[in-house]
C-alpha cells in the first residue's frame, strides 16, 4: 500500500540521449559542477549528452525580475527547443533550477493554451526562421544523478560516513524552490516530500537531517538579491534556515539549485563577518556543496578541479571526515600549475 | 469591469493564478516576504478578486507588489490551487505597462534591473556572468570571489570552463549567430520595448 502511494510521487526520467542546457548562475559560480555532471554522465555512465555551444540564457532571472516579458521568454524557450530538435534530441536537461521552472512553466502554458504555442511558433519563425518540437522528457540534472544513484554508487571510492566515528554523516538537503514548488508533479517526491537529494544521501551512506525550516526559501528572491539595497531580505531568509538547522549539527549542506548553494555559502561568511557568528562549533561554518560536488568527491574527483576552493566556507574538514586526500599546495594553483597568491582570509570566518 | 481589472484578467496567467480565493491566509503564513516586509498575499488576492478599480490602482502604484521574492511557496499550500506569486507577476506587468511603478520606490528599482540583467541578456547572452559581478558591488561574495575574478583567466580552465572561448563549455562567448537570433526575438516580442522603456524612465528622473 505504502509503495502504491509513493509511486504517485515519482516522475518519469529518461535513461539516455540528453540535450544539456547550461545555467548562467552555475557557469558563473560553480563551473566545476557542470563539468563534473557531464563527466559522470558521459565517462562514468556512458550516456549520450549533447552540450550545444549555440545556446544562451533562458532569460529566467530576467523573467522573474520582471524585465523580460512572457512572449519574449516563451520565444527564447522556443529557440532553445529548436536547437534541440535540430540535433535530434527529445530529452531536455536544463542545468539550473530556475530554468527547469521556466521550461516546465512554458510547456504547461502551451498545453493549457494552444493559441500561445501557435503565437510562439509564429514569433520564432519571424525572428529566426526556426521550428521546434516540445521535449518528450524534461529532467533536472539532479533528477538524473538521483535516477542513476545506485549505478554511481558502484563506482564510488568513498561514502558519506565519518571515518573517525563510523557513523553516517549528517546532511542537510535543500531543494531549490522552483524545482517542485511551481509544478509539484515535475519533481521527485513533489513539493512536500522532495526526495531527489535525500535519495542520493541515503543511497551513499549519509543521514538526512530533518529540521523545522527545511523547506524555507534560501532567500534569493531575484530582485531582492540583485538590487544591492534589498539584500537584507536575502540574508534574513538564509539566517532563518541556518538558525533552524544549527542544533542538529549537520556535517554539510547539499542543494540542487545554484542560487541556494551560493547564498547558503556566502551569507554564512557575511553573518560571520557582521556578527562573529558561525553555525558550527569551531568557527569554520557549514560547508555547502552542489550535488555534483558531493557525488564527484565520492567518486574520487580532485576537490580543486570540482571548485571547492571557490566556495567561501571551506570543505577540508569535511574531506578529512570522509577520508578524501587533497593536496593543499595545489588548492590555489592556476590550471597551468603556476602558483597564485591565496585569497585574503576573512576576519572572523576560519578557513 | 473597469480598465485595470480587464488588463489583469486579460493576462493569460490569470486563469491559472486566481480562481476563487477563500481568504484562508495560508499563503501569508508560508510566505518569506510576509515575514520580512509589511506584505500580505492574502490581502492582495482579496483586492484583485474584489475588482475595485481605485483600490487596484493604488496597489499598482505602491511598494507592496514589489516585495514578493517569487519563490512560489504560496502555490504549494493553497487549498484552491491559486498562485499569489503569479498574481504578483501580472500586477507588476500591468504596473509597468501603465507607468504606475514610477510612483513606488521599490517599483523604480525596475529601472536598475533593466539596465543590469536586462542589458546583460542582449549584450552577452547571459543573465549573470562573472564579468558582471564586480567584487566592489558584492562585498557579500567575500575574498574568495575577489581572488577568483582577479585570476579567472588562469583558474577557470581548471574547472573545465571555456571562459571567453569559442565552441562549447561554461562561460564561452555566445556566438554572433546566436546573439543575432536572440536579439531578433527581443525585437519582435516586446523585450526591447520593455527594457528600453524602463531604462528611459531612469534617465527621466
Amino acid at each position: 500500500m505504502a509503495n502504491r502511494f509513493w509511486n504517485e510521487y515519482q516522475k518519469k526520467i529518461a535513461d539516455n540521449h540528453f540535450y544539456y542546457e547550461r545555467s548562467c548562475i552555475r557557469q558563473t559560480f560553480f563551473p566545476g559542477s557542470e563539468t563534473a555532471f557531464l563527466r559522470m554522465l558521459k565517462e562514468e555512465l556512458g550516456k549520450d549528452v549533447f552540450d550545444d555551444f549555440r545556446l544562451h540564457t533562458c532569460t529566467g532571472i530576467g523573467y522573474h525580475a520582471d524585465v523580460v516579458p512572457l512572449d519574449t521568454t516563451m520565444t527564447v524557450v522556443g529557440r532553445i527547443f529548436s536547437l534541440m530538435t535540430e540535433k535530434g534530441y527529445e530529452n531536455f536537461v536544463p542545468s539550473c533550477v530556475t530554468s527547469f521552472g521556466i521550461f516546465t512553466e512554458m510547456v504547461h502554458m502551451w498545453e493549457e493554451h494552444p493559441e500561445l504555442l501557435d503565437k510562439t511558433r509564429e514569433n520564432l519563425w519571424k525572428a529566426c526562421g526556426r521550428e521546434f518540437n516540445i521535449p518528450k522528457n524534461i529532467a533536472h540534472p539532479s533528477d538524473l544523478i538521483y535516477h542513476f544513484r545506485f549505478e554511481l554508487k558502484k563506482l564510488m571510492k568513498y561514502s558519506l560516513v565519518n571515518r573517525f566515528t563510523g557513523k553516517p554523516l549528517r546532511v542537510v538537503e535543500h531543494i531549490g524552490c522552483h524545482y517542485a514548488k511551481i509544478f509539484p508533479d515535475k519533481g521527485v517526491g513533489k513539493a512536500e516530500f522532495p526526495y531527489v537529494l535525500a535519495g542520493m544521501i541515503e543511497a551513499w551512506g549519509g543521514e538526512v537531517v530533518d529540521y523545522p525550516e527545511r523547506r524555507h526559501c534560501c532567500g534569493f528572491g531575484f530582485r531582492q538579491y540583485i538590487v544591492q539595497e534589498n539584500r537584507g531580505y536575502s540574508i534574513s531568509n538564509t539566517k532563518k534556515k541556518l538558525e533552524s538547522m544549527e542544533p542538529y549539527e549537520p556535517d554539510f549542506i547539499v542543494t540542487n539549485c545554484p542560487g541556494c548553494t551560493l547564498f547558503l555559502d556566502r551569507w554564512q561568511y557575511t553573518i560571520a563577518e557582521m556578527e562573529n557568528k558561525t553555525y558550527d562549533r569551531e568557527g569554520y561554518g557549514i560547508p555547502v556543496l552542489t550535488y555534483e560536488e558531493m557525488a564527484g568527491l565520492l567518486l574520487g574527483y580532485n576537490p580543486w578541479e570540482l571548485g571547492l576552493q571557490i566556495h567561501q566556507v571551506q570543505a577540508e574538514r569535511l574531506l578529512d571526515k570522509i577520508g578524501i586526500p587533497y593536496d593543499l599546495k595545489q588548492k590555489y594553483n592556476a590550471a597551468s600549475g603556476k602558483i597564485l597568491r591565496a585569497p585574503e582570509k576573512p576576519e572572523n570566518l576560519l578557513v | 469591469m473597469g480598465n485595470l481589472v480587464d488588463l489583469i484578467k486579460a493576462d493569460v496567467r490569470y486563469q491559472d493564478s486566481l480562481k476563487a480565493c477563500m481568504n484562508c491566509g495560508i499563503c501569508t503564513a508560508i510566505c518569506p516576504a510576509a515575514e520580512f516586509f509589511e506584505y500580505d498575499p492574502r490581502r492582495i488576492c482579496d483586492m484583485v478578486q474584489r475588482g475595485d478599480e481605485d483600490v487596484i490602482e493604488k496597489l499598482l502604484r505602491s511598494d507592496t507588489i514589489w516585495y514578493c521574492g517569487q519563490c512560489m511557496s504560496c502555490k504549494t499550500r493553497c487549498p484552491r490551487g491559486n498562485v499569489p506569486g503569479a498574481v504578483i507577476t501580472i500586477l507588476r506587468t500591468v504596473s509597468q505597462n501603465m507607468g504606475y511603478y514610477k510612483d513606488s520606490y521599490y517599483g523604480r528599482q525596475q529601472e536598475e534591473l533593466a539596465e543590469g540583467i536586462g542589458t546583460n541578456i542582449v549584450d552577452i547572452g547571459y543573465c549573470v556572468h562573472p564579468d558582471k559581478v564586480a567584487p566592489s558591488k558584492h562585498p557579500e561574495q567575500g575574498p574568495v570571489w575577489e581572488w577568483y575574478i582577479k585570476n579567472i583567466d588562469e583558474v577557470a580552465p581548471k574547472f573545465g570552463a571555456n571562459y571567453h572561448g569559442d565552441g562549447p563549455g561554461a562561460l564561452r562567448t555566445i556566438s554572433p549567430e546566436s546573439m543575432e537570433e536572440l536579439r531578433k526575438i527581443f525585437e519582435i516580442t516586446g523585450g526591447d520595448e520593455l527594457r528600453e522603456m524602463l531604462i528611459k524612465g531612469k534617465n527621466q528622473k
